[in-house]
């Protein structure tokens, strides 16, 4: 039962309460780079979220069986960033060959996966936050919902602003900012819901 | 000579990393919620952007061109790993405060993109040039979106009161509406001002 709680809590606050995107800034390069269609921002999202999963696994593994016996701990940054950027094109390699027709719908989005910031965050505070390797994958799926979660939405509206007019010298990046922070807003009405 | 004075404008106008390019927005909007916190997130930011432009650009010949990108987040890394050690060992409260977005300079594409883009083709001396134009063009967006939303949103500036007691500050300029609202409209002036630019030189 406990158990249970903790991963609801954990989902909740990484999906709505604390979402990576809106609430705590990380990865919003993508979030305006990326949100100029739907299916792209399902594409990305998608991508994110497999990646994300599979790095924070592999780097948790990383963490406790290599850097930690060895007291290497202060290579942390170094030795993540390079297992997320070998890890990505292994899977892209592997997509190419083995499923093509996943890698054509993920293909694009994979080279653009490496520097994406969401990754690097998420398996650096499963170890800064000491989860265990079961919550640190609940937590990193829950992160990466989150962040689909916000690309759709973002995506939804600009393509619905296509169609209104806009203010000359807010055109183009400006109100894809002002709209996040109405999004932003509303995302922090959903604060109470968590602890 | 004139040439240089161009790369070292260009980081702040034309090609401003965050209000133009668009990247490496992360830190900028996380951290701007006080003066003292975005000045140490640019000094951290300029010491691992110069770091790896200048290495990258001295090595530059030597660097086999299929494993390039490897290679600068290799460099990229290590200066921020050494950032990330000082930090931690001579300003706890500064750690603390900046948090995550230390390790992720590592993946703010800025770096890696002028990396890529300029110093793994140019001389270490123009490349030291680029990179402090970069960092200028960076921590003028910070620190001014940090100076409003702190003047804003605590009624202070660098920690002190300047505001009469009776006005209330306005909250959500600190909480992250106020730092995507801030964003926007820097975003609109500065496009504004280099159309101006623009137009003035076509005369």
């Amino acid at each position: 039962m406990e158990l249970i709680q903790e991963i609801s809590m954990i989902l909740i606050n990484s999906v709505l309460a604390q979402n990576f995107v809106i609430i705590r800034f990380i990865a919003l390069c993508s979030f305006v780079g990326m949100t100029t269609s739907m299916e792209n921002s399902i594409g990305m999202g998608g991508a994110v979220t497999f990646v994300t999963v599979m790095a924070s696994v592999i780097s948790y593994a990383l963490h406790y069986f290599i850097l930690v016996p060895f007291h290497l701990e202060y290579l942390q940054t170094i030795a993540f960033i390079l297992t997320i950027a070998v890890f990505v094109q292994l899977v892209e390699l592997y997509l190419k060959k083995a499923v093509p027709s996943l890698y054509k719908a993920m293909g694009i989005y994979l080279p653009l996966i490496a520097t994406n910031c969401m990754i690097l965050a998420v398996t650096l505070l499963n170890i800064t936050e000491h989860y265990s390797l079961f919550i640190a994958v609940i937590f990193s799926i829950g992160a990466s919902l989150g962040y689909t979660l916000a690309l759709i939405l973002l995506a939804g509206i600009r393509t619905k602003m296509r169609y209104t007019t806009i203010p000359k010298f807010l055109q183009g990046y400006p109100i894809i900012f002002i709209t996040a922070s109405f999004m932003a807003i509303a995302f922090l009405g959903l604060q109470g819901i968590a602890r | 000579m004139t040439n240089l004075k161009k790369v070292f404008l260009n980081g702040i106008f034309q090609e401003n990393p965050v209000l133009i390019i668009m990247i490496g927005l992360c830190s900028v909007l996380a951290v701007s919620v006080t003066v003292v916190n975005a000045l140490g997130m640019w000094a951290a930011y300029s010491f691992v952007l110069i770091g790896s432009e200048l290495t990258i650009s001295a090595i530059r010949n030597s660097i086999p061109k299929t494993i390039r990108i490897p290679i600068f987040i290799v460099a990229i890394a290590t200066f921020t790993t050494i950032v990330q050690l000082i930090v931690k060992a001579y300003s706890p409260s500064l750690d603390k405060s900046l948090g995550i977005f230390i390790p992720l300079i590592v993946v703010n594409c800025i770096i890696i993109g002028r990396v890529e883009a300029f110093s793994s083709k140019n001389t270490v001396f123009a490349s030291l040039i680029d990179s402090l134009g970069m960092s200028v063009g960076y921590g003028m967006v910070i620190v001014s979106i940090a100076f409003i939303r702190e003047l804003l949103g605590t009624g202070t500036i660098l920690g002190i009161n300047v505001f009469p007691s009776f006005i209330k500050p306005m909250l959500i300029f600190i909480l992250p509406p106020g730092a995507f609202f801030i964003i926007g409209l820097e975003i609109a002036f500065l496009n504004a001002f280099n159309k101006k630019l623009a137009k003035g030189k076509g005369q």
